[in-house]
């Protein structure tokens, strides 16, 4: 190997091309210390104003027991995080300060190492480790096994892009779609599956999610501890309308959830306008009922999703608008629009041959007619 | 004797300028220029195709990206990143830096280097060309059966997947091959496997890794491939087929992967930090084991990312211990590099600020990383934006800040020049504001409970505000990335001018001269201890190893003038190559010829018979002609003896 | 495929380990190697008994048949041993004969195993009827490809040979095809085992 010793004189090294007389190093390095700090500390202050349990979907806001479980071990290790984080950072930030080179410095001690500091920051981590992984196998399990009192067994079935809710045989083999009705402070155990490709369903309030995989049960339990209305959403990216496959869960007090239960298989009142009337006509005469079952009418379809008491939910579409006459209407009128890639937009007649569109008084009648089913 | 083996078909190559002598040459430091190109254009993509997500999600409910859209964008984001920027940008390095590291003249198969180019080119080429014929992949750079069957995707997006992934992976593998020889068998003598600089170890874990892991992707590949292909089983639940498979295929390839982008970047670190603290590195032996400890455990956790699939309470608490594992020799690193930086004389260059913002970053996602690990908690951070948030501040702000750093610290090798050390810093506060802006909110979305993967959300969420501040984040760091390349294209031509050694480096790189003749040493140094090369500077041994003085002269020249003045490889340096009886090895056509008749055999596959048959008969009848040609080329190269 | 020609600057070339460079090359290769057909391996094993429908393995493997094309393909790796004994003692054409001796026993294997694989599908056993369809196909298919590529490698040494390319000193261009020869058999061995007789067993 060569030493260009020449090179000294000719080239000054680039790291030496910053320190220039003219500038007083001390303000230099306070300018940076202040930008570090601020580095620094911009996370901790993000996470302040990032606590907003409010949202729907804020899994800071656990009101079932699986996803109180969750979060407890979320916020033990969290905490353990921040504080490894603050003393390695600053460990980290004070080295780089502390040993800036200083003009005219001579090289530093060629240290190789330390075998005693060595392993102590090898045991460090593995303590913090062990500690963590305690309370992580022991809520592995309790999250996992299903608890012994269960009182309640649904199958919960995804589509390409909604859900299917299907009742035991205690209550009446009920089927519903997109929203799942259930009585509050019991466990409910959920065997998911697939129709077609992998989903996952979740609940962030009241638990972390489980895959629903084709050819394979998989089951998770939850247990709402109040009365509410809880934000689901699939969490497995699983094609066009991904983002749009959402769903709700309705906690109740068992009375109004059994009423629930028996109203679902009750057939639906007799049409109280001519406007519902017609719709029920068109239900059947535009072929709705191929895909769609109303419970105790003509429509046994079971392609898409059940419409039995269809007013008494609280959105269309999976979960994605709200239950208005207006949002029934404008996904009548063209799903596509408002749900990319959706079957029914793909399958049904009107929608695919152009010239056989809904009228606006259809939609009307349709809209009166679905808005009558509770 | 080449006009002997193929006669009359292809004379030999011989000229070492001009757009023919790039596209035929077997200099590893030349690949290592094309690799690193390549990335870097790949990069642009991939970051451009990041910027409309970010715009699409700045606010709920926007259109301005469509579904089918953004789901492309998303799957090729990802796969463009993982293997068409990280992956290469690495090989660049691997390329242009280990047989200077190590004392070689070149890798150990100068020809199969360039093959592994031509083919990463063809396959990154063949998997981009989806864009324009019918759509790019949209099933995620996972790609989960049985969303990718037939059924559920009928273009070809997934056919371009698969195979472009497959001409990867050949790519990728060939690479890891010749650095895996190169390394074992090429070293100078006295440098021993534990005085080999850490970016050489870290390689060597990392050529072991993709031989090991690369063949798992391919046969799950294979069986996608079938699937769709040819009406086979493997994913397909109507005749009992799990869709499971593919992801435990899937991720003990991918988890192996995920180490295969960041130990190169944590050797880079690990020669950057020692170089700018004027100490060596801090437990060198420690850092070295945690890597190859990292590479065992490695294999053991790919469980991990399926959490939520139901494999049961065992099962997930067993692979729940084993990543937590892996933090502990993670931890060890980032300690030693600390231990490194104590008692030093710092200085803060920008290789050296993006060195430590490596750590600093790649510290919260090594945190994060371990909220994963706990299985039951990560059920509710699976599959959303804290996820996103990890794997961007392991990948963006581990794997890439290192790789910054490594284009700072070693363009002078590669050019003579050195890049502007004002725009280097203003890059680089630029990329890590960005990139704390664009990822660090995300953490707060994923638990307020966005899932990844959806190209729209409701304002009633309350994902608005830190969307936003994500996209302007995301704003930020483009800034940063075009500071870096007015940077790199002012420097390239006006730059400083480096000399062999302007860090006052230790490995032996810099005891040549910048940038290195085409044959790297003019006689092969001989190694003594670890940082040899600056003991030798401050006089601390007594033997030092010796180049030729030639090298002397040729860094003076180079450094005193435009690189134009001096070009790699130029014909001075082959006659001068010639003058020190050095065997170059030869030009060859044969390794362009074997990756384009394989591209072109994946785009048949996809389109026509006949084109696969085409395509396949010139691989084939290419690999003949290089079995039969001689590495270096007595009787075709004019100054060869 | 990295040939060295018996002119070229290979023979003084001087490596850390001493090993050639193609020699290391070959057993990271064949490393590679083990991972693409265990995970093939493993696939059908994940996936035994599990066909929905037939036939399966019992029903359709013929172990006495199969159990020659093995034997057919272990006596191939002796005559490959023979070759490379003959060459490095210098017996150029002892060394073709042995070759071709190989060369001939493994297109015999591929032989059978197109026998086999025609059979099959006139049983009703294709890579479309279930499973083990699915995943015996690739498996053995795969293997199969690999015994094509080693019979090409093997006629080629053998036209070599005949260019005066191959001498005592380039032994190791046989080596590393014996040792790509031998990898080939052993895999079909855990082949044989698994898929056949633990298959049928099971």
């Amino acid at each position: 190997m060569n030493l260009h010793q020449s090179d000294e004189t000719a080239l000054r090294p680039a790291w030496r091309s910053r320190v220039s007389p003219s500038k007083d190093p001390m303000s230099h390095q306070n300018g940076r210390r202040y930008l570090s700090l601020l580095l620094f500390l911009f996370p901790l202050l993000a996470l302040l104003l990032a606590c907003t349990p409010s949202h729907p979907q804020s899994t800071f806001d656990a009101l079932g027991d699986v996803a109180q479980k969750q979060l407890l071990l979320f916020r033990v290790i969290f905490w353990a995080a921040v504080f490894v984080f603050v003393v390695v950072e600053a460990i980290l930030l004070y080295s780089v300060i502390r040993f800036r080179r200083r003009p005219n410095q001579a090289h530093p001690v060629p240290i190789h190492g330390n075998s005693r500091l060595e392993w102590a920051w090898t045991l460090a981590p593995a303590i913090v480790l062990a500690v963590i992984a305690v309370p992580t196998v022991r809520y592995v399990f309790e999250t996992g096994n299903v608890p012994e009192n269960e009182a309640l067994r649904i199958k919960v079935i995804g589509h390409q892009w909604w859900w299917e809710f299907r009742y035991p045989q205690e209550y009446g083999n009920v089927v519903t779609a997109n929203e799942l009705r259930i009585p509050v402070g019991q466990v409910v155990v959920l065997t998911l599956e697939s129709k077609d490709v992998i989903h996952s369903f979740w609940i962030p309030k009241l638990a972390g999610k489980v895959d629903l995989i084709p050819n394979r049960t998989n089951i998770m339990w939850i247990r709402a501890e109040s009365e509410g209305e809880f934000y689901g959403q699939c969490a497995e990216f699983c094609g066009i309308a991904h983002a749009k496959m959402r769903f709700r869960v309705k906690a109740e007090a068992s009375e109004s959830f059994e009423a629930w239960v028996k109203a679902m298989k009750a057939p639906p009142p007799p049409p109280g306008s001519d406007a519902e009337a017609e719709g029920a006509r068109l239900f059947t005469q535009k072929g709705c009922i191929a895909c769609h079952k109303i419970e105790g009418t003509a429509a046994v379809g079971i392609l898409g999703p059940n419409l039995t008491l269809f007013a008494s939910r609280s959105t269309v579409g999976a979960g994605i608008l709200d239950n208005t006459e207006y949002n029934v209407a404008r996904w009548l009128r063209d799903p596509d629009e408002v749900k990319r890639g959706n079957l029914m937009a793909a399958l049904a007649p009107f929608y695919r041959d152009p010239t056989m569109r809904l009228k606006e008084g259809e939609i009307e009648a349709l809209v009166a007619y679905l808005h009558s089913l509770q | 004797m080449a006009a002997l083996t193929v006669p009359g078909v292809l004379r030999r190559p011989a000229s070492y300028t001009g757009l023919w002598s790039w596209v035929t040459t077997v200099d590893h430091k030349r690949i290592g220029v094309l690799y690193g190109v390549t990335a870097f254009i790949y990069l642009l993509l991939g970051g451009t195709e990041a910027f409309l997500m970010r715009l699409q999600l700045a606010r709920p409910d926007q259109s301005l990206v469509s579904p089918e859209a953004f789901n492309q964008l998303f799957t090729m984001h990802g796969t463009t990143m993982v293997f068409l920027v990280v992956m290469p940008l690495g090989a660049a390095f691997f390329n242009f830096m280990i047989p200077l590291m190590i004392g070689a003249r070149d890798v150990a198969f100068p020809r199969l280097n360039a093959f592994s180019y031509w083919c990463f080119l063809g396959g990154s080429l063949l998997l981009n060309s989806s864009w324009f014929l019918g759509g790019a992949p949209n099933a995620g750079w996972f790609s989960y059966a049985n969303l990718t069957s037939k059924a559920f995707n009928p273009g070809h997006g997934i056919d371009f997947w698969i195979l472009g992934l497959m001409v990867l992976g050949v790519a990728s593998m060939a690479a890891a091959f010749n650095f895996i020889v190169t390394i074992v068998n090429m070293r100078a003598p006295g440098m021993t496997l534990m005085r080999m600089p850490v970016f050489v170890w870290m390689t060597l874990v990392t050529s072991f890794l993709m031989i090991l892991a690369f063949p798992v992707i391919t046969v799950a590949l294979i069986e996608l491939m079938f699937d769709r292909m040819f009406g086979t089983n493997f994913f397909n639940p109507a005749a009992g087929g799990q869709p499971i498979l593919w992801q435990h295929l899937f991720w003990l390839f991918g988890h192996p992967e995920v180490y295969i982008l960041i130990l190169p970047a944590m050797g880079i670190v690990s020669e950057i930090l020692p170089t700018f603290s004027g100490k060596p590195l801090f437990g060198y032996p420690v850092v070295v084991f945690s890597g190859i400890a990292i590479g065992f455990l490695g294999w053991a956790v790919w469980s991990h990312h399926m959490f939520t699939v139901g494999l049961g309470p065992v099962a997930n608490s067993v692979f729940a211990l084993t990543t937590m594992t892996i933090a502990v020799p993670t931890g060890v690193k980032i300690f030693n590099w600390i231990g490194t930086l104590w008692g030093g004389s710092v200085r803060l260059t920008t290789p050296m600020l993006f060195a430590i913002g490596f750590i600093a970053m790649f510290i919260i996602g090594g945190l994060s990383g371990v909220m994963h690990a706990a299985a039951p908690s990560d059920a509710q951070q699976q599959d959303t934006y804290f996820v996103v948030a990890h794997i961007h501040y392991v990948l963006f702000g581990g794997a890439i800040f290192a790789l910054f750093g490594g284009i700072y610290y070693w363009f002078p090798k590669v050019t003579g020049h050195l890049l502007g050390e004002g725009l280097g810093k203003l890059n680089f506060w630029l990329m890590i504001i960005g990139m704390n802006t664009a990822f660090f909110p995300m953490h707060f979305l994923g638990l307020d409970g966005m899932p990844r993967r959806i190209y729209t959300y409701s304002g009633e969420m309350g994902w608005g505000l830190w969307n936003f501040v994500s996209t302007v984040g995301v704003g930020i760091v483009i800034l940063g990335v075009l500071v870096f390349l007015w940077n790199f294209f002012s420097s390239l031509r006006r730059g400083r001018p480096s000399g062999g050694d302007p860090w006052d480096g230790r490995t032996l790189e810099w005891s040549m001269p910048s940038p290195p003749p085409l044959y790297n040493f003019a006689a092969i140094p001989r190694v003594n201890s670890r940082d040899a090369y600056w003991e030798q500077k401050r006089g601390e041994v007594g033997d030092p190893p010796t180049n030729s003085p030639r090298s002397n002269s040729h860094n003076e020249h180079s450094s005193n003038g435009p690189i134009g003045r001096r070009p790699q490889g130029s014909y001075s340096d082959v006659a001068e190559a010639a003058r020190l009886s050095i065997h170059l090895p030869g030009l060859s056509y044969f390794p362009i010829l074997v990756a384009i008749g394989l591209t072109l055999a994946g785009f048949g596959l996809i389109y026509n018979l006949g084109l696969l048959f085409a395509g396949a008969a010139l691989a084939v009848l290419s690999i003949y002609g290089w079995a039969l040609e001689p590495v270096s080329d007595p009787a075709g190269h004019p100054l060869g003896h | 495929m990295e040939h060295a020609p018996a002119t070229g600057h290979v023979a003084i070339e001087e490596t850390t380990t001493g090993l050639s460079h193609r020699k290391l090359l070959i057993w990271a290769f064949l490393a590679s190697e083990c991972m693409f057909f265990g995970s093939l391996i493993a696939t059908l094993l994940v996936y035994h008994g599990k066909s929905l429908s037939g036939p399966g393995p019992k029903e359709i493997l013929d172990i006495p048949v199969t159990s020659v094309s093995t034997f057919v393909l272990l006596l191939s790796s002796l005559m490959m041993v023979m070759a490379y004994s003959a060459i490095t003692r210098g017996r150029v054409k002892a060394f073709r004969i042995w070759i071709m001796c190989t060369a001939i026993l493994g297109a015999t294997f591929l032989g059978f195993q197109a026998f086999e694989f025609r059979h099959f599908a006139l049983e009703g056993l294709t890579p479309r009827t279930n499973l083990f369809g699915s995943t015996f196909f690739t498996l053995t298919g795969f293997h199969g490809a690999h015994v094509t590529v080693g019979v090409i490698w093997l006629l080629s040494l053998f036209g070599y040979s005949f260019r005066g390319d191959l001498t005592r000193e380039s032994g190791l261009s046989v080596d590393l095809a014996a040792l790509y020869w031998h990898f080939v058999d052993i895999v079909w061995i855990v082949i044989f085992t698994v898929v056949y007789l633990i298959g049928v067993a099971l």
